[in-house]
């Protein structure tokens, strides 16, 4: 048996380092380390609570709108605050832009340029794997990253900038939008759409949003294995067998994504089991972080988030990581768009999950997936904004009370709690969707979801920074700075 | 010229902020420009040993290092060891590489109000010591000191901001590789002038409320957000309002106040960032180029001469009074 230190880990977002133990050419065991502390948690002890809406989107660059919206909420919570409908669908635009976006940048610049990667060489595909897919000259990384800019553009009308939007408030968006605005957003969206319909699908959005099993999946792959970015995938997942590479826990978790102004979501939430193939309720009352292996202060017991305690204990024996080891009900789950489209009902990727379980290939696929059902939802609710109603009311916020704030980020279920003494914040307490994902061992010893996922990678031989474990890990698409704030 | 990335104690949104650079092909736009990526953590190939090998070649001089870029805060905790924020799989704090990295480099610029002052990371009780490459807050100093100077003699240029506007780094970074840019070209906190010389306040598109003191109450109202909702645009070093950004937008335009993020200290400012500290009903912030009694006199002159339309606008969210439409040729 051997071990094998990886990192740095770059194209996540943040800092990420893997240790494997590896044996006959196979991970037995991992470890995962977020090796960066910033402390948000701390530095938000003692601030007026409105403020928290300056800090939290600087949690991440990446994400920085999911950390207002989960932030806003919990606010809203506190004060009992309802956002009007334009305020609703102002600020489900502005999620789903960044959401979108990450999407976007995590499948072009951040996950298919491994397949570029020299390692590939004798396979058929390879060359047009560098033409598309290699970071500096890709054809379509750079296309991608053409029609990103463009494309956060809507962020400029919709929240002033990105990332660091500060027009997200409990009460609704700063930012109202006219009549002629909302044309020229509109136009926006259709011409993310036509990208995406020329160069990611081939296809229309529809068609691809209307796939209901993995048969008419391959049906409509077989048609044209090149043809557009998704089917070249699929021809790499049949390749590479990335259908069985990076297994999950099987049980997968979602808040509920945009809300909608009658009540409900777009993409409605809850827990799903790949042993019983349905949908249960959530009860986040059940949520807990357990520290024992972070170099975290830990109690007695894993304490629910309103309780929660983040202090600094760098030299704690037996941890490995800053990060805390959220459960739900005591049990490892996997969050993100896969977790989302199975909540929500998405056919084909509960086919493909029925069969595949989480892994690498079903968990890009959901991805793109939610980039062809959440584009048209955009053009709804920029068609259902009445321009000459309000678009926020104001904050009134008591001076002792509590708040949660659940939402979701592209990379699954990001939640924050507040405690308010005094008109002042006593405790702010956030779990990240890669806190879940990429959680260390809790006390019992049971691995994170990634730490499960890891074992039984392939290695080969000489390999210093494992190629399937690379596409392991950016498979879940992590963001390190979120899950250690 | 041969550009390194690095990100510490940040957010990473300074590199995101990056790629939404004005330009229909970023990696050409910089490739033409002149600039080499030698590594960025979000957008090379270069993984695990491969990375190290390449900083142990910058080390050992066997490649050359033109820029140093900085995002992020540096984390001295706990106790000055660094340990708040390890270079994955080396084993040693990324401070250490910092220091050791800019001792190479011809350049070193600080990417974002973090690595330039130490940023929000360095808010609270700052629980992880965090600080600039050469400033702590307003104080010179940081991580590599008040007399640091890189190759080419410059101190760290400080491309401030929270994040960092796209083109102050592009530029910036351009400049460098024309050989176009020298110590004049630096404001006193070490920040390009190109954008450190003007004012948020400029080309704002609620000047009309501002001469008229006619100023928003709640978010979300078109007024002037000086007078009660904290914005500090009047006194903050930034082009925002001129160079503007995702197409079109700056916080104001966005419906919120300035926060003042290219200043050192922005991230305590001392009051809720979104209500206006007041000495018996007057700001404190004032514009520091007008005599304060001045600035009092006219305020309430054109406070007492509002016109309706514009009185009544700061309080809405969209125009509820419009400018109206004479039938007379205007002179």
């Amino acid at each position: 048996m051997s071990r094998l230190l990886v990192g740095p880990f770059n194209r996540v977002e943040g800092d990420l380092e893997v240790s494997l133990d590896i044996a006959d050419g196979r991970v037995t065991s991992a470890q995962v380390n977020a090796t960066m502390y910033r402390g948000f948690e701390q530095i938000l002890q003692g601030k007026a609570p409105h403020d928290a809406l300056v800090y939290v989107p600087r949690i991440c660059g990446i994400c920085s709108v999911s950390q207002s919206v989960a932030s806003a909420r919990a606010l809203a919570d506190l004060g009992g605050i309802a956002m009007p409908a334009n305020g609703q669908h102002a600020t489900n635009l502005i999620l789903a832009t960044e959401n979108l976006a990450d999407h976007l940048t995590h499948f072009y610049l951040f996950f298919m340029p491994d397949f570029a990667r020299p390692v590939y060489a004798a396979h058929p595909w390879h060359a047009e794997a560098v033409r598309r897919f290699a970071p500096d000259h890709g054809e379509q990384v750079r296309a991608a990253t053409a029609a990103r800019q463009r494309w956060l553009t809507l962020l400029g009308t919709l929240g002033g900038k990105w990332p660091h939007t500060q027009s997200v408030e409990p009460g609704g968006s700063t930012r109202a939008i006219d009549a002629a605005e909302r044309v020229r957003l509109l136009a926006k969206v259709r011409e993310f759409r036509g990208f995406l319909e020329r160069q990611l699908f081939a296809a229309p959005l529809e068609t691809v949003a209307a796939l209901e099993t993995e048969a008419a999946l391959w049906d409509w792959h077989a048609q044209d294995p090149l043809g557009g970015d998704l089917r070249f995938f699929l021809t790499l997942v049949r390749d590479l067998q990335l259908d069985t590479l990076g297994p999950g826990p099987g049980r997968y978790l979602s808040y509920g994504a945009y809300a909608q102004p009658g009540g409900g979501w777009a993409l409605p939430g809850g827990v799903w089991r790949t042993q019983t193939g349905e949908v249960e309720v959530l009860n986040p009352r059940v949520i807990t972080e357990d520290a024992t292996h972070a170099w975290l202060a830990h109690a007695r017991e894993p304490l629910h988030p309103l309780h929660g305690i983040t202090r600094p204990e760098p030299d704690k024996p037996g941890a490995y990581t800053w990060n805390k080891a959220p459960r739900l009900g005591g049990q490892v789950v996997e969050t993100g768009a896969i977790a989302r489209q199975l909540t929500s009902g998405m056919p084909l990727v509960r086919d493909a999950v029925a069969r595949h379980g989480g892994t690498v290939y079903t968990r890009v696929l959901a991805r793109l997936i939610e980039l062809a059902r959440v584009v048209p939802m955009m053009e709804d609710w920029l068609q259902a904004i009445r321009p000459t109603e309000a678009f926020c009311v104001p904050t009134t916020l008591p001076d002792e009370g509590s708040g949660v704030g659940l939402s979701e980020a592209a990379r699954g279920s990001l939640g924050h709690w507040l405690v308010v003494r005094r008109g002042r914040i006593a405790n702010y307490q956030i779990v990240a969707p890669t806190s879940w994902n990429f959680s260390p061992r809790d006390a019992a010893g049971t691995p994170g979801a990634l730490e499960q996922a890891l074992v039984d990678a392939p290695v080969r031989e000489g390999e210093q920074t494992p190629v399937a474990v690379q596409h392991i890990v950016r498979s879940f698409d992590p963001c390190m700075v979120c899950t250690v704030h | 010229m041969n550009v390194l990335w690095l990100q510490s104690g940040g957010c990473g949104g300074c590199s995101m902020s990056l790629l939404c650079a004005d330009t229909t092909d970023f990696q050409g736009h910089l490739r033409d420009g002149g600039v080499n990526l030698l590594w960025h953590p979000s957008l090379s190939m270069a993984s695990g040993e491969e990375v190290i090998a390449l900083l142990h070649s910058v080390l050992d001089g066997g490649t050359r290092l033109d820029a140093l870029c900085v995002e992020g805060s540096l984390l001295r905790g706990p106790h000055g060891t660094g340990r708040f924020h390890m270079l994955a799989g080396t084993g040693l704090p990324m401070i250490h590489w910092v220091r050791e990295l800019a001792a190479k480099a011809a350049h070193v610029l600080a990417v974002g109000s973090c690595a330039a002052w130490g940023g929000i990371t360095a808010g609270g009780d700052n629980p992880t010591d965090a600080c600039g490459l050469q400033y702590e807050d307003d104080r010179l100093g940081g991580l590599l000191g008040a007399d640091f100077r890189s190759g080419s003699g410059l101190p760290v240029i400080n491309i401030a901001g929270c994040p960092t506007h796209p083109s102050w780094v592009i530029d910036t970074l351009m400049a460098l590789a024309a050989d176009g840019f020298a110590a004049d070209d630096l404001d006193p906190l070490n920040r390009p002038r190109f954008y450190a010389d003007q004012l948020v306040h400029h080309g704002c598109t609620r000047n009309e409320y501002y001469e008229f003191k006619a100023s928003a109450e709640k978010p979300s109202d078109l007024g002037c957000m000086m007078e009660h909702m904290g914005c500090k645009g009047t006194q903050v070093h930034a082009d925002c309002n001129t160079r503007l950004w995702n197409g079109e937008g700056s916080c104001t335009r966005g419906g919120y106040a300035c926060i003042a993020c290219t200043e050192p200290g922005f991230q305590e400012p001392g009051h809720p960032f979104h209500e206006t500290p007041k000495l018996a009903g007057i700001p404190i912030g004032l514009p520091t180029d007008m005599p304060k009694a001045w600035f009092v006199a006219l305020a309430s002159l054109s406070k007492s001469a509002t016109p309706k339309r514009v009185k009544n606008n700061a309080v809405a969210d969209h125009l509820v009074v419009k400018p109206a439409v004479r039938k007379t040729r205007l002179k």
